[in-house]
């Protein structure tokens, strides 16, 4: 199964955990079954109707989706789904 | 050509002693001259295509300078003296294709032959930067681009305190320190260019401090205030690069715009907790921070350092991969982490490389952006929705 990458501010919605292996063909798939299995997740990763937010930026293994086929990419078991937030803590 | 006689020693037999203007001819084919003399001597004057390494110094460091022994080397001194003495040694260790100027550098001015003089460098700079000076990659002139080199530090907290005082022991040559704040207690856990008994103090005054007794190369430019629309074009302006340390989305989405607009590389890091980023925006070379990061995100995915930690060691790591950012950026060596965001996760000790495009549709610097007005930089036209706080107004530094 595909390996999620799970950023510090979300692991409070999954439990602690860091990383999460879940069920999925496409980053689509992927997501979704992240926030079945953690449903805390689904409101900071997919807007109501099911588009990735505009605020997280996902990765398949370095490639940023939204320059592959955004949630439609294909994904395979070897593969890591990154989640990534912007920070801005400098000080 | 002459052949010296001398001792019956097979390598001195072969010792090739080249009159100046055969010299000459190699060193415009591009061959390889070494100076063997003494600091004082190459001050005085040397050839422009010389590299100087004293004679003392040149068995240790050939390999570094010309790996290959079949290379074609050209050695001087002031004389012939040392230069033969120094290509029976190279052909000892097997380098097989060593002249000698005829001659040295004497025969060479006498001969009407073009030299310059001075290295830039005074004797205590010499001494202070031998460190860097000695890798070949910086050497002398590398070392005279950093001390000419104006570098801006946004924040002189956890990432600006030891990007700071590395810059400055590096030798950048003009530090401007943005910042409003004061050193608080519980700065010092990290904010190591700060200590306690500067506790209340001004932090650009405090940082003043720290880089004048490390280093007085470095002139420090004191910038007591916070960033905004109404002054940041100007601040930037006199600056090179940009180290971005700031604690809040307004300033770095403010510092982006601006930083496009005035063609300024940044060096932008961020930490939290036990993890950190960094990328390098360089504006049209490789994506900006618009492009890496459309839009902030919410403040609950966005908690400050106060509010949530930070290892303080991580804002060390993460300040240091920034000056070695800056100081790649100044030199003009290596490569610099545009294009890229690297991760560092210290409780797993693990590195992370994600390529970031530039966006042909960023607002800022994709290929139909318009130059952003002064009053618009840092703006989103809902940003309030997003962060609570104006732009021109960040909420209070989580120091």
């Amino acid at each position: 199964m595909p390996t999620v990458k799970i950023p510090p501010v979300l692991r409070a919605r999954t439990g602690g955990e860091s990383e999460i292996a879940v069920a999925g063909a496409t980053v689509g798939e992927v997501l979704s079954a992240l926030a079945a299995a953690h449903p805390d997740t689904r409101e900071q990763l997919l807007t109501d109707d099911g588009q990735l937010n505009r605020y997280v930026n996902v990765y398949l293994n370095d490639e940023d989706v939204r320059v592959l086929d955004g949630l439609e990419t294909g994904v395979s078991d070897s593969d890591t789904v990154v989640i990534l937030p912007a920070m801005a803590g400098g000080r | 050509m002459s052949t010296a006689t001398g001792p019956s020693d097979h390598t001195r037999q072969r010792l090739e002693l080249l009159p100046v203007d055969r010299a000459r001819e190699e060193i415009d084919a591009g061959v390889r001259l070494i100076d063997v003399r003494e600091q004082n001597e190459w001050d005085d004057s040397h050839l422009e295509a010389a590299t100087h390494i004293p004679q003392g110094e040149l068995i240790e460091r050939i390999d570094e300078v010309a790996p290959d022994r079949s290379e074609r080397l050209l050695l001087h001194c002031r004389t012939d003296n040392r230069s033969s003495r120094m290509a029976q040694e190279l052909a000892g260790l097997g380098y097989e294709n060593v002249a000698v100027i005829e001659g040295g550098i004497l025969a060479w001015e006498q001969a009407g032959l073009p030299t310059e003089s001075g290295s830039g460098l005074t004797a205590e700079q010499r001494m202070r930067y031998s460190r860097h000076t000695l890798l070949p990659e910086v050497g002398v002139d590398g070392q005279l681009k950093l001390l000419n080199s104006k570098v801006l530090l946004l924040g002189a907290g956890g990432l600006g305190a030891p990007s700071g005082l590395y810059l400055a022991a590096a030798g950048v040559g003009t530090l401007g320190i943005v910042d409003d704040d004061v050193v608080d207690e519980s700065n010092l856990q990290r904010q190591v260019i700060h200590n306690t008994e500067r506790v209340g103090v001004a932090k650009t005054a405090s940082a003043r401090v720290a880089i004048e007794a490390l280093n007085p190369d470095v002139e420090v430019v004191e910038h007591n205030t916070r960033l905004d629309a109404s002054n940041i074009l100007e601040l930037l302006e006199p600056y090179d690069v940009i180290v971005d340390g700031a604690d809040n989305f307004p300033t770095r989405y403010l510092l982006n715009d601006a930083s496009v607009r005035l063609g300024k590389p940044v060096v932008s890091a961020s930490i939290l907790g036990f993890d950190g980023q960094i990328s390098t925006f360089v504006p049209h070379e490789g994506p900006c921070y618009r492009c890496l990061y459309p839009v902030p995100p919410p403040p609950e995915l966005a908690p400050s350092c106060g509010a949530n930690g930070v290892l303080g060691v991580m804002a060390g790591v993460m300040g240091l991969l920034q000056a070695n950012e800056v100081i790649k950026l100044v030199a003009g060596i290596g490569e610099p982490l545009i294009g890229r965001l690297l991760l560092y996760e210290s409780l797993g000790t693990r590195f992370t490389e994600l390529k970031v495009k530039r966006d042909p549709k960023c607002p800022v610097c994709g290929d139909e952006a318009v130059e952003v007005a002064r009053e618009a930089m840092g703006r989103f036209p809902d940003y309030e929705l997003f962060c609570g706080a104006p732009a021109r107004e960040p909420s209070p530094a989580a120091a």
